[in-house]
């Protein structure tokens, strides 16, 4: 890996300055490589960040047939990773022209990194750095403790998809800890009402002698106060600091809750585990906003290079070989789903409406189309809307709430189905919905959702760990229950139990002959329908055994 | 209605094979910069890379077991697409990383998922078909490879047969059989030497001049080098001369048989070709590369393919009569005297459908076979079938009596469902052990 040169740099600088007029904002450092196929082979396992801990299976081929995407929670082979300064990766041999329209692009995505509110936990760190330090950690702990090492990391990335993201990011929105004492909150939250369970007028008493004792002795105030509930209570302090001890935030995902409460890993020799734990969990928690944001972030960048590059001057005359690559990112195809295309196409389209005032009641209210398509109220809002979309949306919420009637009516999108004609033996493709709702459905069901898995407590108790999987339509992978339960039993050191719902067949019905003879004649779905039922089971990891029980 | 259908709208068949079935399966994440940006092209490994590992990652394996976790270790085979429409089979280590993810595949075989699309259509119009088999995608799972490509697999396929051999602990072959091999030996133009010989190599030779240059700094950018301006030493010559070459010639002639009828599609397949892809490799080291194989397809008549490209990925909607494939075996055998110079092996893979129900044709041809073969496998895979019962052709194997008449020369597997790896190797293990 190293540095592209000084020409191609100077490059880059002439698309910040561009790119800041247009309106982008990002730090003005970052580093751009060039990155042969070594490289790469290397770097894409470990997400395209160099310095990311090493994990013997990132040599290893890694299937990816079933899960597909889910088992990873990031994008492998991104050319620019979100850390400060914002590194991009490119080509050796690019021509100039195409450079400044990748370099667009790349500047796309770190606006996007720097200011969307997803990333907002990543403002502050630099991950490349605080992944090296993790690096040498953990290969220092390897010199140490062998391959067990090797174990922990395995099992905890087993549930690294499970992590508190949302948690995490809420945490940053709340509002900062009023400055008061823990002293005072225990004394009137808990001591009074919960402990001593005062009357009413008796607590009120106290509050308004604490406000006495502030007027009269300032600072000294809250000391005065304690001075005399000491001397009312004399076992408040006891009390207190037990309560203190007891205290501890709740855990915010599996790793974090086996961190606080494995009986396994608060034995002295295994403590180390926690460690490794945590940098499992710290770099997943790094790439969520990614993934959540895939349409977004490239819809943006292409959007953006498309925009900037047309304008550069320092281009002139290519514009027809720009034309063909970025028709090759930013085409719909025939079939499959584009991200680049989609997310490009709904920030001008976005831009297009808020432009002309179409984001509002009154044009909501008019159902002449003729009306509908004159509408134009020419507010000259438009780029602030893309702007405030690009900070304050996921890909969620951008497919949810933009992807109207429309817009699939405009750019001719549909629902592609698949069928095997097993007679012709080809798979059949073919136009399945021309809806705006069964598009959405098909976009957001296709979106990147781990499981929703909470840990039950009142089932469980300190011996035996109970997970409970919250079913939304989709039953886990089975063939990975197994090899994930063995992990968390092994972190957990003790029986762990799994509740989840699977999709048992019903007695199959026998196809009439009709049916047998000519089976496209008729409607599949009809013939397909109700062929599940939920069924609710509980696996039981004990000992490094598996078992299952329907509930 | 079809014709009809097919009459009324033209049905534009994509423009590379496989080009849809890759960008429906793709989704959402499949795409990124590095293919999209930057020239398209995704790094990818040479198996060699990781073969060189390989031992490492097995030895790691052993000890999980002795830690008392299972092993991680699979051995993959990937599909690379090639030139001119040809794959080769590579085979590399893979392993997975499980979690608790959402499992999106649908139950129903026959219609598969939804993805986006744009442009004209009516709704429940066709737009486009593509054939069922040989696009599945260029990770894992099947196998393939073109002409060519011969090479590859039989230096990678040694490779696996060892890893078979030694770490899943598959038998070896108690007697090679009685046919040795024939060393004879031939004189060939094969030796490279430097300075003299019979005729100039020429491309080891610029290769060396190359090397030479490097060295005296002359070469700068390997993008554009001039050859005039190389520098050609006399000991960078080198020639070809002529030396004795030891030539063995094969000892084991496999026959690899598959049901290809409509039932065949999908699961089933997957798994008797998987499995016969892996059984070769174990031949191929048993045999220290001395195996040759045949491949033969069957419906109600059989046919021999040329290589396992056209073995894998062929497929008809006909009906099943086994017999037909064991005959042609027979024929085969007969004709050209194979029993004489080789150790025969034959595995057959089927879903256990036949239309000849008590196997009065079948078992006829199955005892004549087991007159001359060393081992003969039948691996009846049940994914596709639909009832729990047994399989026709497994019936009538028990009931010919011939499992415990022949012993040493006859298996059979039955494979029920989803089969993974552990799985298929478990059942080359019923199949080949002695």
């Amino acid at each position: 890996m190293e540095l592209i040169d000084q020409h191609t740099k100077r490059i880059m600088e002439g698309c910040k300055e561009r790119a800041r007029d247009a309106g982008l904002r990002f730090q003005s450092e970052t580093l751009e490589y060039i990155v042969t196929n070594k490289d790469l082979l290397e770097l894409g396992p470990k997400n395209m960040i160099p310095t990311l801990y090493d994990y013997w299976v990132h040599e290893v081929e890694v299937l990816k047939e079933k899960g597909r995407y889910e088992l990873f929670p990031h994008n492998p082979y991104e050319t620019v990773i979100n850390t400060r300064p914002a590194i991009s990766f490119y080509n050796d041999n690019n021509p100039d022209w195409l450079n400044v329209m990748i370099f667009y692009h790349v500047l796309g995505h770190i606006d996007f990194f720097q200011n969307n509110h997803f990333f907002s936990h990543t403002w502050d760190k630099d991950f490349a750095g605080e992944a090296l330090s993790d690096k040498r950690l953990i290969a220092m702990l390897r010199a140490e403790k062998g391959r067990w090492v090797d174990y922990v990391i395995e099992f905890a990335r087993g549930i690294d998809n499970l992590v508190g993201y949302y948690s995490e990011l809420s945490e940053r929105t709340r509002p900062g800890k009023i400055n008061s004492s823990e002293r005072l909150d225990f004394y009137f939250d808990h001591f009074l009402q919960g402990i001593k369970q005062v009357k009413l007028s008796d607590y009120l008493k106290e509050v308004d002698r604490y406000n006495q004792s502030l007027k009269r002795f300032g600072d000294m105030g809250e000391s005065v106060f304690f001075s005399e509930v000491t001397k009312k209570y004399p076992e408040f302090e006891n009390l207190f600091n037990k309560h203190k001890k007891q205290k501890k935030e709740p855990a915010r995902d599996l790793i974090q809750y086996l961190q606080q409460n494995s009986p396994f890993l608060q034995k002295q020799e295994n403590i180390w585990m926690k460690t490794v734990m945590e940098i499992v969990r710290k770099t997943s928690i790094y790439f969520q906003p990614q993934i959540r944001t895939k349409i977004l972030n490239e819809g943006w960048a292409s959007y953006w290079h498309e925009k900037l590059f047309l304008e550069d001057d320092r281009i002139r005359g290519h514009e027809v070989d720009f034309a063909r690559v970025n028709a090759k990112v930013t085409s719909l195809p025939r079939v499959g789903i584009n991200p680049y295309a989609i997310g490009m196409r709904l920030f001008n389209y976005i831009e297009e409406w808020a432009e002309r005032g179409r984001f509002s009641y009154e044009f909501e209210k008019i159902k002449d189309v003729y009306q509908r398509n004159k509408y134009d109220k020419e507010t000259g809002e438009g780029m602030k809307y893309v702007f405030r979309v690009r900070e304050d949306f996921d890909d969620f919420m951008f497919i949810n709430t933009f992807l109207t009637q429309d817009f699939v009516d405009q750019h001719k999108l549909f629902v592609a189905g698949r069928r095997a004609n097993t007679r012709k033996g080809v798979w059949e493709y073919y136009v399945k919905s021309r809806k705006a709702e069964d598009y959405r459905d098909m976009v957001l069901d296709s979106l990147y959702h781990p499981p929703y898995i909470e840990i039950d407590e009142q089932k469980g108790n300190e011996n035996l760990l109970y997970l409970n999987h919250h079913f939304e339509g989709k039953p886990l992978v089975k063939e990975f229950i197994h090899n994930t339960m063995l992990g968390i039993e092994f972190l957990w050191g003790g029986t762990v139990k799994l509740e989840t719902t699977e999709l048992v067949p019903e007695k199959k019905v026998d196809k009439p002959y009709a049916l047998f003879y000519a089976p496209y004649s008729v409607q599949k779905e009809e013939s397909d329908e109700k062929k599940y039922k939920e069924t609710r089971v509980l696996y039981t990891m004990e000992k490094r055994k598996l078992t299952r029980t329907v509930l | 209605m079809e014709a009809e259908a097919g009459e009324k709208h033209r049905i534009v068949p994509p423009r590379k094979i496989g080009e849809w079935t890759r960008a429906f399966e793709m989704g959402l994440y499949g795409i990124h910069d590095m293919n999209l940006l930057h020239s398209g092209s995704l790094p990818s490994a040479h198996y060699t890379r990781s073969l060189r590992s390989l031992d490492e990652l097995l030895e790691r394996d052993l000890l999980r077991e002795k830690d008392g976790f299972p092993r991680k270790i699979r051995i993959g085979r990937l599909v690379k697409p090639g030139g001119g429409g040809k794959g080769k089979v590579i085979l590399v280590p893979t392993t997975v990383e499980e979690k608790f993810v959402h499992d999106r595949r649908s139950g129903d075989p026959e219609e598969e998922g939804a993805s986006g699309g744009s442009g004209e259509g009516e709704e429940g119009e066709v737009i486009g078909e593509e054939p069922l088999h040989g696009t599945e995608g260029s990770g894992t799972g099947g196998a393939g490879h073109g002409e060519g490509g011969e090479h590859e697999i039989e230096s990678s396929a040694y490779d696996l047969g060892r890893i078979l051999t030694e770490k899943f602990r598959l038998p070896n072959l108690e007697d090679k059989g009685k046919k040795r091999s024939l060393t004879r030996y031939t004189y060939d133009l094969t030796d490279r030497h430097r300075g003299f010989g019979q005729i100039l190599d020429k491309k080891a030779t610029l290769r060396k001049i190359i090397e030479t240059n490097i060295n005296l700094g002359r070469i700068k950018n390997k993008e554009t080098i001039d050859p005039t301006d190389l520098i050609a030493s006399p000991r960078d010559n080198v020639y070809r001369i002529l030396s004795k070459e030891k030539d063995y010639e094969s000892q084991a002639m496999v026959f690899f048989l598959r049901d290809y009828s409509g039932s065949m599609t999908g699961k089933p397949t997957e798994i008797v070709v998987s499995q016969h892809v892996l059984i070769y490799c174990w031949l191929m080291y048993q045999y220290e590369k001395q195996v040759e194989t045949r491949f033969i397809l069957h419906d109600t008549e059989a046919r021999e393919v040329p290589d396992i490209h056209a073995y894998y990925n062929l497929t008809v909607a006909g009906g099943t009569r086994i017999a037909s494939a064991y005959r042609l075996v027979n024929e085969i055998v007969e004709e050209e005297n194979l029993v004489r110079d080789y150790n025969i092996y034959v595995f057959h893979g089927t879903d256990g459908d036949d239309w000849d129900k008590d196997g009065k044709e079948t078992v006829p041809e199955i005892r004549k076979m087991l007159g001359y073969c060393n081992r003969f496998g039948i691996t009846i895979s049940e994914a596709g079938s639909i009832s729990n019962s047994q399989s026709t052709v497994e019936n009538y194997v028990k009931d010919s009596g011939l499992l415990e008449e022949y012993p040493k020369r006859i298996r059979m597997d039955v494979i029920s469902g989803e089969a993974g790896e552990e799985r298929l190797i478990e059942g080359i293990k019923r199949l080949i052990s002695p």
